[in-house]
């Protein structure tokens, strides 16, 4: 027999006797680090970022140091945080935002804690003032995006409100997600309720389905598919240059584009926006209290509000924090964008999703 | 036997069944009631019927578009053949998101086919059941082609003295001996399109939905337990169905075959029908292959200022500018690599311990642990991912944030393919070979060592080969257990398509083109370890 195929054969043998050791050496090395008190564990979805110097910094003013958890979009992450619950994979949970928040306070997945700082934050993201269960950290507006080039092209002012996403000029212009599975899609459905109220909203959405609405699946798709205003809707010959996205969506489309262009090549419609705040929590049975409650306070902080816009494209909710230049160059910030309680978004989404999926979907 | 079934038992059948009984026993009492409200629904109805047509179709094409591919790589000669074999390989690992758009680019408006003739697929059935050709064309060239190139031409030559036509000859000698293998790629092809997610929401659209889709939804975004554990069980009736139908049609087919060099099978080919054959092979897979993954490397080229390498050095300067956004791709390269690896040891150990005690023993016992090994493949990654973080959280088995977990996931899906590649050779060993090493005294592990590993070396780098690459592109598990800190591949792209931007999306398409590469590479090295070997028969 071929000496080379018994060498590899004999070390995958070694490697899989091994390998209980080896899993052993990893899990009791992670625990070590926790119970020892000198990481901090933070939870989040996949779109948390921070920079490196910022998380330094935290290690340099607290001696904590960061281990960050990922766990899918905004909706698993809470989901399995849930059912972690017993378990928790760590101390804090960032990344609940307002249309989940119930869900997570009814399952009972944070300690109370009032983080330092809390009052350079406005009321209106405070949404669990009076136990501070949970802090608000940073908000962000889900609006339609349009393409600045295919409107002046057709001589056509792009919408600027609800109303006028069904007007005849904009027909089969108009792609958006799927309430189901995405959370900007689920927004705007939000954004709709919020305006035209429990009852309007369905004859809004019928309007909008005859003036040609287009729905997929997820934001990759609608945005870097099918816009026609974004770079990658661009190579792949999208055809619809208005698009469901975030407000932050057009200085994120100039990042790194050198030289800088005047303008972003898209726009918001910005009487068309919904408000999203994500909140951190302090979660139960977490092993480093202390640290926890050290790492909320610094999500607070100067540092972490101002890095955060050009990482997650998101606004700072700290009054005194302030937002890089091609943000307020680049982007709109709506002033009235709409707002639900996250109560009445508990009690009702999963009915909501369901009406508007027989009505828009079939 | 007891490895692979600890293996099994710990990782796949704790976590599911953990994550299923959460959905039924709610208030420490089991519902069931939930099972014949779910089961009552339409709805459901709906989408068992299209996952199971649509996975039965998806197959029957990819079997009739494959089968002389894998005729055309097993019989004949011809330049480039090893690379091609690597390139067809390619999409198997492709993340869904980044082939989806790229098929998108080819079926849907605006599309080749739009431009030529007017032709749109994209949100119709025929985009998905392309796409999972695309996906699975690999799975039957491969494992079919490897029987194949090993068959004794000479027996269907015997046939041809003896009188018979050439198709009769084919139908009677070479059709039964690949019956085994056939049944087995088909299998495989039918558990990954029953299983599709990606491809359903990328071309289908909101209007179509396979169980898959329907069980992440209630799972990831509803958090609605019972209905997904109703679902998860609907999903194991139909696949455990399956696995019986299967079992039961291989069984009075696989006979002891006589095997020989691959590399002495092969001809260059004689005549216009080898010819024409070869043509409309190479055809097919510059069609439905090499075009999809064209589009997808002019994409990762096409920059701001014209066509470049601006995205890729992009990637390169990714780890200065202080984020802990993009990872290096050397470092996802590495991660990757490094799970793959391990994954592969471990469905190779583990796969073949299986294959051998399936061999050796029968019964009933033995053909139920077979279906259990394919299981996985029928099994929705959410399950398993949402599985394994409730059920692995307390010492001594709190992995969930152990690195081992990532491979561990990925051997779950890797082992069924080293059990069916290995176990229509296995089974084609001659067992009075081994009988007759019994009798001049070997022990039967020295028997197995001598006589059955020599013969099915070659089906071990195959499965290897597959385990390889199946771990490379797993993304379903890997996204839930993944450490944000060491992103695979997949994990990574999925990442910078997630974000706005210019230059973020030509990065995703450049990693992709990365993986794509190392995808290849890894194949080719390991085609020429096989051909190294094989020489030794």
């Amino acid at each position: 027999m071929n000496t080379s195929l018994r060498r590899a054969l004999s070390a995958a043998a070694i490697a899989a006797l091994g390998l209980p050791a080896l899993a052993a050496c990893g899990g009791s090395g992670s625990s070590g680090e926790t119970d020892g008190g000198k990481t901090v564990t933070l939870v989040s979805h996949d779109s948390f970022l921070a920079s490196d110097s910022v998380l330094k910094e935290f290690t340099k003013e607290t001696g904590y140091t960061v281990k960050i958890i990922k766990g899918g979009d905004a909706g698993q992450a809470v989901n399995q945080a849930i059912l972690s619950k017993s378990h928790p994979q760590g101390d804090v949970f960032f990344g609940v935002d307002n249309t989940l928040l119930s869900r997570a306070l009814d399952n009972g997945l944070f300690t109370p804690y009032q983080a330092k700082g809390l009052d350079r934050v406005p009321q209106e993201f405070q949404a669990d003032a009076a136990e501070h269960r949970v802090t608000p950290i940073d908000s962000g507006d889900i609006c339609v995006n349009y393409d600045r080039a295919y409107f002046a092209g057709h001589k056509l002012a792009p919408p600027q409100t609800l109303d006028d996403l069904v007007k005849p000029e904009y027909k089969n212009l108009l792609v958006t997600e799927n309430s189901a599975t995405s959370s900007p899609g689920l927004a705007f459905q939000l954004a709709t309720i919020a305006k035209y109220g429990d009852n309007g909203w369905q004859d809004y959405w019928k309007k909008l389905k005859s003036n040609g609405v287009e729905v997929v699946d997820g934001w990759e798709q609608a945005y870097n598919d099918r816009f026609s205003g974004s770079a990658g809707g661009k190579k792949a010959k999208g055809d619809k240059p208005l698009v469901v996205s975030y407000a932050s969506s057009p200085p994120a489309e100039v990042v790194g584009m050198k030289p800088q262009p005047g303008e972003a090549p898209t726009g918001v419609a910005t009487g068309t926006c919904f408000r999203q705040t994500e909140f951190a929590g302090l979660l139960k049975g977490a092993k480093n209290t202390k640290g926890g409650q050290a790492l909320i306070d610094f999500m607070l902080g100067r540092t972490f509000q101002e890095d955060m816009p050009l990482q997650m494209y998101v606004n700072p909710v700290a009054k005194d924090a302030k937002v890089p230049e091609v943000f307020t160059k680049y982007g709109a910030r709506p002033a009235d964008s709409a707002a639900l309680a996250p109560d009445k978004i508990a009690k009702n989404r999963d009915q909501w999703v369901k009406t508007w999926s027989s009505l828009v979907l079939k | 036997m007891a490895l692979p079934l600890a293996f099994f038992g710990v990782f796949f059948g704790y976590p599911v069944a953990a994550i299923v009984a959460r959905g039924l026993k709610a208030d420490g009492r089991w519902q069931f009631g939930r099972i014949g409200e779910v089961l009552g629904d339409p709805h459901t109805a709906e989408v068992v019927w299209f996952t199971t047509w649509q996975a039965a179709a998806s197959t029957a094409l990819t079997l009739a578009l494959a089968l002389p591919a894998a005729y055309v790589f097993a019989r004949l000669e011809f330049p480039g053949k090893r690379l091609l074999r690597a390139v067809v390989t390619v999409p198997f690992v492709l993340p869904t998101v980044v082939a989806g758009s790229a098929f998108l680019a080819l079926l849907g408006r605006g599309g080749l086919l739009d431009e030529l003739w007017g032709v749109r697929l994209d949100t119709t059935v025929w985009a998905i059941l392309l796409a999972h050709v695309f996906f699975n064309y690999a799975v039957v060239v491969r494992t079919v082609g490897g029987l194949w190139g090993q068959l004794d031409p000479r027996q269907e030559e015997a046939a041809r003295v003896l009188g018979a036509g050439r198709f009769a000859a084919w139908r009677k000698v070479t059709l039964p001996a690949l019956m085994p293998a056939v049944a087995a790629a088909a299998l495989m092809v039918f558990l990954f399109t029953f299983t599709s997610f990606g491809v359903i929401q990328i071309l289908g659209g909101p209007r179509y939905a396979t169980l898959e889709v329907e069980i992440y939804q209630q799972t990831a975004q509803m958090l609605d337990l019972p209905t997904a554990a109703v679902l998860t069980l609907v999903q194991f009736a139909v696949v455990a169905v399956l696995l019986l139908v299967h079992a039961w049609t291989v069984r009075r087919r696989e006979t002891a075959l006589r095997l020989v060099d691959a590399a002495r099978t092969a001809r260059r080919p004689r005549g216009a029908g080898q010819w024409a054959l070869l043509a409309s092979v190479l055809a097919v897979i510059g069609l439905l292959i090499l075009l999809p993954l064209a589009v997808l490397v002019l994409r990762s080229l096409d920059g701001p200022d014209g066509y470049g390498f601006t995205f890729y050095r992009a990637l390169a300067s990714a780890g200065d500018n202080g984020g802990t956004f993009v990872t290096a791709p050397l470092e996802a390269v590495g991660n990757s690599l490094t799970y793959a690896l391990a994954a592969t040891a471990i469905a190779v150990v583990v796969g073949s311990l299986a294959a051998a005690a399936l061999t050796r023993r029968g019964g009933r016992l033995v053909r139920g642990f077979d279906a259990l090994l394919m299981l996985p493949l029928g099994t929705s990654a959410v399950t398993v991912g949402f599985g394994f973080l409730i059920a692995l959280d307390e010492p001594p088995l709190d992995l969930r944030t152990s690195w081992i977990l990532v491979p561990l996931a990925q051997a779950l899906v890797g082992v069924p393919f080293v059990v069916r590649t290995m176990l229509p050779v296995l089974r084609a060993v001659e067992p009075r070979l081994r009988e007759a090493a019994a009798v001049l005294g070997a022990s039967p592990l020295r028997a197995w060592r001598e006589v059955d590993l020599p013969l099915v070396g070659r089906a071990l780098a195959v499965a290897a080969g597959f385990a390889f690459a199946v771990s490379l592109g797993e993304f379903g598990a890997t996204v839930f257990i993944a450490r944000p800190d060491h992103p695979t591949l997949p994990v990574a792209v999925a990442r910078l398509l997630a974000r706005p931007g210019e230059l973020t999306y030509g990065q995703a398409m450049a990693l992709s083109t990365v993986l794509m590469l190392v995808c290849a590479a890894a194949l080719l090295v390991l085609e020429r370890v096989r051909t190294d070997r094989t020489g030794e028969f």
